[in-house]
C-alpha cells in the first residue's frame, strides 16, 4: 500500500507539480475547446487566453505569500 | 517547421534534464568512484530505453485526435510547471538553480554514505547514479514519446536527445567539473514556452479546432507566449522591489 502511495504520489507531482489548479484549469479549457468546436464556433483563441489567466493566477498565488 | 521545432524542442529539454545528471554523476563518481556509478548510470539508461520503446510505438496506435487532446493536455501541465518555474526564478522569487552547490551538497552525503557492498558494487554509488539518471531522463522521455508520436517523428526526436546526450557527455568528460555555467534557468525558459506552445497547438487540434494558417501559428503562439512570460517577469520582479523598498 505505501508503495502504490509513493508511487501515485510521483506521478501526480510530476504531471501536475506544485499547483492543482493549472492542471484543473488546462482540462476544463480543453473540455469548452472541443464542445464550442463541436457546436461549429471557432475556439481556437480560447486555449492561448485560459494558458494566459491560468499562468498568471498560478504567479499571484506564488508570491503573494513571498 | 515543425521538424525544426520538434528537433530543437527535445535536444534542449533533453540537455538541461542531462546537465543536471551529470552533476549527481560526477559527484558520485569523484567521491566514491566509477565502476558502480557507471553500472547505475548504464541500468537507469537500458530502463529509460525501455519506457521509450514500449509506450513510444503503443501511443502511436491512439487515433490521432485522442492522442493529440492527452498529449496536448499532458504538455500543457508539464511546459506551464517549467514556465512558471522560470518566471519565478527569472523574477528572484525563486533561487536559481546552482550546479556547483548541488555538486558540493552530492558530493558531502557521497562522502559520509556508509560502504555497504551488494552484487559486488558499492550500492550507495549505484542507486544514486541510477535514481539520478532515471529521474531526470524520465523527464527527456516523456517529452520524446510525446512529441515523436504526435508527430509521428519518434525517431527525430530519440536523436535530437540521443545528440543532447552525446554533447553533454563529452563537455562533461572534458569538463570534469559541473557544467555550472550552463544557463540553465535560459534553456528551461525557452523548454517551458515550447512545450506551452506544442500543448496549445496539439490539445486545441485533438479538441477539433483548425487552426488559422495551419502551421503559421505555431510561431505565433510562441510569440504571444514569449511576449507574456516576459512580461510576468517584469511585473513580478517590479513587485518585488517594490515590497523590498516597502
Amino acid at each position: 500500500m505505501r508503495y502504490l502511495r509513493s508511487f501515485a504520489l510521483f506521478w501526480w507531482d510530476f504531471i501536475v507539480g506544485d499547483d492543482w489548479r493549472v492542471a484543473a484549469g488546462i482540462a476544463v479549457a480543453l473540455g469548452l475547446t472541443a464542445l464550442l468546436t463541436h457546436y461549429g464556433l471557432g475556439a481556437w483563441w480560447l486555449l492561448p487566453l485560459a494558458v494566459a489567466v491560468l499562468l498568471a493566477r498560478s504567479l499571484q498565488r506564488a508570491t503573494r505569500t513571498k | 517547421m515543425n521538424d525544426v521545432f520538434l528537433f530543437f524542442s527535445a535536444f534542449l529539454a533533453s540537455a538541461v534534464e542531462m546537465v543536471e545528471a551529470l552533476t549527481i554523476v560526477l559527484a558520485v563518481g569523484v567521491t566514491r568512484g566509477w565502476r558502480s556509478t557507471l553500472f547505475g548510470v548504464g541500468a537507469a539508461t537500458v530502463a529509460l530505453a525501455a519506457i521509450v520503446a514500449a509506450l513510444g510505438p503503443a501511443l502511436q496506435l491512439l487515433p490521432i485526435d485522442v492522442l493529440r487532446l492527452v498529449v496536448g493536455a499532458l504538455l500543457l501541465c508539464f511546459g506551464l510547471q517549467w514556465l512558471r518555474k522560470a518566471i519565478l526564478r527569472a523574477s528572484g522569487y525563486k533561487a536559481l538553480h546552482d550546479e556547483d552547490e548541488v555538486f558540493q551538497e552530492e558530493q558531502a552525503e557521497a562522502a559520509n554514505a556508509p560502504r555497504d557492498r551488494r552484487i559486488g558494487l558499492d550500492w550507495y554509488s549505484f542507486t544514486i547514479a541510477f535514481k539520478g539518471v532515471l529521474l531526470e531522463g524520465l523527464e527527456v522521455a516523456f517529452i520524446v514519446i510525446t512529441f515523436g508520436s504526435t508527430q509521428g517523428r519518434l525517431g527525430l526526436a530519440a536523436v535530437a536527445a540521443g545528440a543532447a546526450l552525446v554533447v553533454v557527455v563529452i563537455v562533461g568528460v572534458l569538463v570534469h567539473a559541473p557544467l555550472a555555467r550552463v544557463p540553465e534557468n535560459t534553456i528551461k525558459f525557452t523548454v517551458g514556452l515550447l512545450l506551452t506552445t506544442f500543448g496549445i497547438f496539439w490539445g486545441a487540434e485533438g479538441a477539433g479546432v483548425s487552426w488559422p494558417g495551419d502551421e503559421v501559428a505555431l510561431p505565433c503562439l510562441l510569440g504571444f507566449l514569449a511576449l507574456l512570460a516576459l512580461l510576468f517577469v517584469r511585473v513580478l520582479r517590479r513587485q518585488r522591489l517594490e515590497l523590498q523598498t516597502a
